[in-house]
């Protein structure tokens, strides 16, 4: 049953991801991820990730791909002529990437993975990725990195203001 | 369910994400692209929290989270200042650090 649920997931995230890579509209793109976004929240439910499987779905699928779409939206549907400038990149990335995964691979499956048992630990402790778990561990060993991580947003915030915001005067001189 | 396909999983979009780097132009989907690679080590740092049952790796996913909102909120504040100064959005003709 885990396994169907997995390789569900697993073709719905690849396949969200193959679409944003190679869709030429960046609005169908930006659906695209969302789809990729979901079907990943699925699979980390299958790792009871409950809590952050939540989380992805409320603030990555729903807040920040909000602020995706009203950007394409602003900026237009370029319809980019795809591996126009470079079509060097166009045959060296994905060679590229797929010496990057087997790289990846076996650093990951070379590593001493095996020794610790590969199904995991057989009991999580009771509540093991609840919002409960989480937040206690947040407020409780990583209060100042949860403290660092709101100053990080408010910079962002007053970046983008900054970035993005109309000038008044030099915007309409410049 | 072994976690190794799990982590096989995440090196596999992590790479799908690099190519979308690699050769898209536009900036829009170039920042996508970045998600992809940012969910696909997400993905691997759930793994391994699982693999440990340690709720340690989880905590440091939200933190990925984070980092991933205020680089979309820059890169986007980017992307629309570009549009306003009419420059043509594509990384290719990106080349110089002046305005």
């Amino acid at each position: 049953m885990v396994e169907v649920a997995f390789f569900f997931g697993a073709i719905g995230a690849l396949g969200g991801a193959i679409a944003v890579v190679t869709l030429r509209n960046p609005f169908y793109a930006v659906l695209a991820l969302v789809v990729h976004l979901v079907f990943l929240a699925g699979i980390f439910l299958l790792l009871l990730a409950q809590f952050i499987a939540a989380a992805q779905i409320v603030v990555y699928a729903g807040a920040v791909m909000v602020i995706y779409v009203f950007v394409a939206a602003y900026v237009g549907g370029i319809e980019e002529p795809m591996f126009d400038s470079a079509p060097q990149l166009r045959i060296f990335g994905p060679i590229l990437a797929a010496a990057l995964f087997i790289e990846i691979s076996i650093a990951v499956l070379g590593s001493s993975l095996i020794g610790l048992g590969s199904e995991g630990v057989e009991k999580v402790e009771s509540g093991f990725g609840t919002p409960e778990a989480v937040g206690k561990l947040m407020l409780e060993d990583f209060l100042i990195a949860f403290e660092a991580a709101s100053l990080l947003l408010l910079v962002a915030a007053v970046a983008a203001i900054v970035l993005a915001g109309r000038k008044k005067q030099s915007e309409e001189a410049g | 369910m072994a976690i190794e396909w799990y982590l096989v999983l995440s090196a596999l979009l992590f790479s799908v994400g690099f190519t979308g780097v690699l050769i898209r132009r536009n900036p829009v989907v170039v920042l996508l692209c970045l998600e992809l690679m940012l969910s696909a080590g997400a993905l691997a740092l759930i793994s391994f929290s699982r693999l440990h049952g340690d709720g340690d790796g989880q905590v440091f996913v939200l933190m990925v989270l984070v980092v991933a909102a205020c680089e979309v909120v820059v890169g986007l504040g980017l992307v629309v200042a570009m549009f306003r100064r009419r420059i043509a959005l594509d990384v290719d003709e990106m080349k110089e650090l002046r305005g």
